[in-house]
């Protein structure tokens, strides 16, 4: 009877152990074959950041045998209204899918409620940093792994281009909404325009005007964001002769390629797809995109081979080539530049590259008070979560 | 030509051919294998467990809103600002979770307490456009789309605003509320509550029994058919108008707090989802009669989630639903007016 009442505790003790280690534990190995769900915040061809994700995608599938994918676009409440996120990515699983991508920070949400709700489907959120341990959103879902790329280093090169391209010495910032991936991004633009002004330049930074105008989302929504055209034209009119696009989206490049036809001498800077160059040659200074093919191809692998683990990746350029498809996870496409532009841009990436770090004090937030001490490098925690604007800056640093 | 019911469905049936023409037009239009479409579109809404629970996800708000909006047709009233009522009854259904979130109140009465809100504030916002129509002299359509606008306005402001997320304004809405203030989902469904699915057969069961059964529905009726008429027998006719406009503004309230609660689980912007308007088309459909609202309305749900199909499978956007239901309910409109012209003339030679 005592060894009956033993066998049954120790099958107890086995089963309560396996449930916890089940329930901790990443979906077992995908093997061979693997289908990839993609759900996209906006169109695939958006020629933004839904085809970066879109054609990083193609990438896994040129490189990585045995993959497959399945994908719904629009995945927003305007465009597919009754829908969640979450049931979307149902409906790709439906399809097959065994991993799937949330390429949104937005769907963040849905991300992880999916990511709960299916415990067996390898999941990647985009540009989300709930699987960061030193993160202040740390959630751990051992099906779940954060990809975002280095785009502050692309955003001051393009800060440096429009820097040394403006004549007004007035740079527009094109924004989305206003959280802590589009403050450091507008700032890391900010701060590259500054250096390229007050080192190349050799002009007092007190000349150089940086204002960003926030839309309220990724794209257009009207009746919900304000109009990107409108705001273009607005930088445009006011003097502005320079816009970096912030938004997903290439408003900023067709209204350039207006003015320019009417006879103003503007540029614009597009975002996040390497392609939106080709979008308004003559008035493109170059893009800053994301190339997520070598990111995504990583974890795809580690869901096949069953080497997956939960983690937060925020992957920097390739200094030996930033343009390199296969290594680098961030890059810029030149556009039309001066001579002179053209060479402050390559001084500036041949200086990122050996060492060079614009976040590092002293440096203040928007209000005046002190970001970095002098001398002091930010972490990857303070750069993650810029509280505010810069100082220099113009511009909404909170959403009120 | 009789006016009985084989001549009523045989333009009924006729409706939902064309419309099916027309939709198989697009398709073809579009370069898509029609058959292989409208499979898809089965498959999406019943291929599975899971695909007709978001069927019944997306049927609740659906029915509720057209439950409402069959009391305000039945006064001969055209409630176009059902989506601002729905949205004000997310407002205030959301307001009452932040509001209890924090205190010590046994969360399903917090849940409970927070559609009663979401209720109030679905019929304060049809008040006012029963108060625009009968003290204003607004008609209700204008004054109803003038509120949806406000409605739209102010919700995404509370987004933005007041309710934003800490640091952030997301168009993903606010923060969502935890699991604990989530209406009960069924075991096995990622969605689906059935706490939502009784709430919905109550309240068109309820629409029913009181216009078809009661002494209140019956001069509702009345006022719907003929206002001086019914003035001239005793029938209090602003106050009926008002008292439909409420009660429509409470099942829109309650389709509102049903989306904050059951589904979105936060305030979104788009949180009415467009039910309000499908809810009309629904009403018109079925000729403004309650006892078959509840198969239409499930199927109208069924093309909206089973068209998600569309697009992953066949590449092909997912509005041919909304092409299917409106195509539909044109079609259907045109054949009463037929009917109708063609009863006429009937008579006419005898």
């Amino acid at each position: 009877m005592r060894n009956v009442s033993r066998i049954f505790l120790m099958l107890l003790i086995a089963v309560v152990v396996g449930s916890a280690a089940f329930a901790q534990s990443a979906p077992p190995a995908a093997g061979s074959n693997l289908t990839i769900g993609l759900v996209m915040v906006g169109p695939y061809n958006d020629h933004g950041w839904s085809q970066a994700n879109y054609d990083g995608i193609q990438y896994v599938l040129a490189k990585v045998p045995g993959t497959k994918l399945v994908y719904i676009d629009k995945a927003n409440s305007a465009d597919r209204p009754g829908t969640t996120v979450s049931q979307l990515g149902e409906s790709l699983v439906a399809q097959g899918a065994k991993l799937v991508v949330f390429s949104s920070d937005d769907m963040t949400d849905e991300a992880i409620k999916f990511a709960q709700d299916h415990k067996d489907i390898f999941v990647v959120l985009t540009s989300g940093s709930q699987q960061w341990k030193d993160g202040k959103d740390y959630k751990p879902l051992p099906n779940m792994i954060n990809v975002m790329g280095r785009m502050e280093y692309m955003k001051m090169v393009a800060g440096v281009a429009a820097a040394m391209t403006t004549k007004t010495g007035k740079i527009g910032f094109l924004g989305p909404l206003i959280n802590d991936e589009t403050r450091r991004l507008a700032a890391s633009a900010y701060l590259g325009a500054k250096y390229a002004w007050v080192n190349y330049l050799k002009k007092d930074a007190k000349d150089l005007q940086f204002k960003v105008t926030w839309i309220g989302f990724w794209f257009n929504i009207p009746g919900v964001t304000s109009d990107p055209t409108q705001v273009a034209d607005d930088f445009f009119n006011t003097g502005f002769d320079v816009v970096i696009s912030g938004i997903d989206t290439t408003e900023a490049v067709a209204e350039a390629a207006k003015y320019q036809a009417q006879g103003k001498t503007v540029w614009a800077v597009p975002y996040d797809y390497a392609k939106a160059i080709d979008e308004g040659k003559g008035v493109s200074l170059g893009v800053p995109y994301f190339n997520w093919g070598p990111a995504y191809s990583a974890v795809v692998t580690s869901a096949m081979k069953g080497t997956w683990k939960s983690h937060w990746e925020w992957n920097a350029p390739d200094w030996k080539n930033i343009n390199n498809p296969d290594t680098s996870a961030v890059g810029f496409k030149k556009g039309t530049l001066s001579k002179a532009a053209s060479d402050g841009v390559d001084t500036f990436v041949g200086e990122l590259g050996k060492g060079l770090n614009l976040w590092k004090g002293p440096l203040n937030t928007q209000d005046g008070k002190p970001y970095l001490k002098a001398g002091t490098v930010a972490t990857d925690q303070q750069v993650w979560y810029l509280p505010q604007l810069l100082e220099g800056m113009q511009g909404q640093s909170v959403s009120k | 030509m009789r006016d009985n019911r084989s001549t009523r469905f045989a333009f009924q049936l006729g409706a939902v051919v064309l419309a099916l023409g027309i939709a198989t037009l697009a398709l073809l239009a579009a370069g898509a294998q029609p058959i292989q479409a409208y499979r898809n579109i089965i498959l999406g809404a019943v291929g599975s467990w899971d695909v007709a629970a978001n069927v019944l996800v997306s049927w609740v708000p659906l029915l509720l809103a057209t439950s409402g909006l069959l009391v305000t047709f039945t006064v001969g009233l055209w409630n176009i600002g059902i989506e601002g009522q729905i949205t004000l009854g997310a407002i205030f259904t959301t307001w009452a979770l932040r509001s209890l979130q924090s205190s010590a109140m046994d969360p399903a009465l917090v849940i409970i307490l927070a559609v009663l809100a979401g209720m109030a504030g679905g019929a304060l916002w049809a008040m006012f456009a029963g108060a625009l129509k009968t003290f204003g002299g607004v008609n209700e359509i204008f004054g109803g789309l003038g509120l949806n606008f406000v409605a739209t306005a102010l919700n995404l402001w509370l987004i933005f605003g007041p309710w934003k997320r800490p640091g952030v304004a997301s168009m993903s809405g606010t923060l969502p509320f935890e699991r604990a203030l989530w209406m009960p989902i069924a075991a096995g469904s990622s969605r689906l509550t059935p706490m939502t699915l009784i709430i919905a057969v109550i309240a068109i069961l309820a629409v029913y029994a009181m216009i078809e059964g009661t002494y209140f529905g019956l001069r509702l009726k009345a006022v719907g058919k003929n206002q001086k008429s019914a003035y001239i027998l005793g029938i209090p006719t602003w106050q009926h108008m008002m008292s439909s406009f409420a009660i429509c503004g409470v099942f829109a309230g309650l389709a509102g707090a049903v989306q904050v609660t059951s589904v979105y689980h936060r305030l979104i912007p788009s949180i009415s989802s467009g039910y309000g308007y499908m809810g009309l088309m629904v009403a018109m459909l079925v000729g403004y009669k309650a006892s078959i609202a509840a198969p239409v309305a499930l199927f109208f749900a069924a093309l909206n989630v089973g068209s998600i199909q569309l697009p992953i499978v066949m590449k092909l956007d997912s509005s041919l639903a909304g092409v299917l239901q409106g195509t539909l309910v044109l079609f259907v409109i045109l054949g009463q007016g037929a009917r109708g012209r063609l009863l006429k003339k009937a008579k006419v030679r005898t």
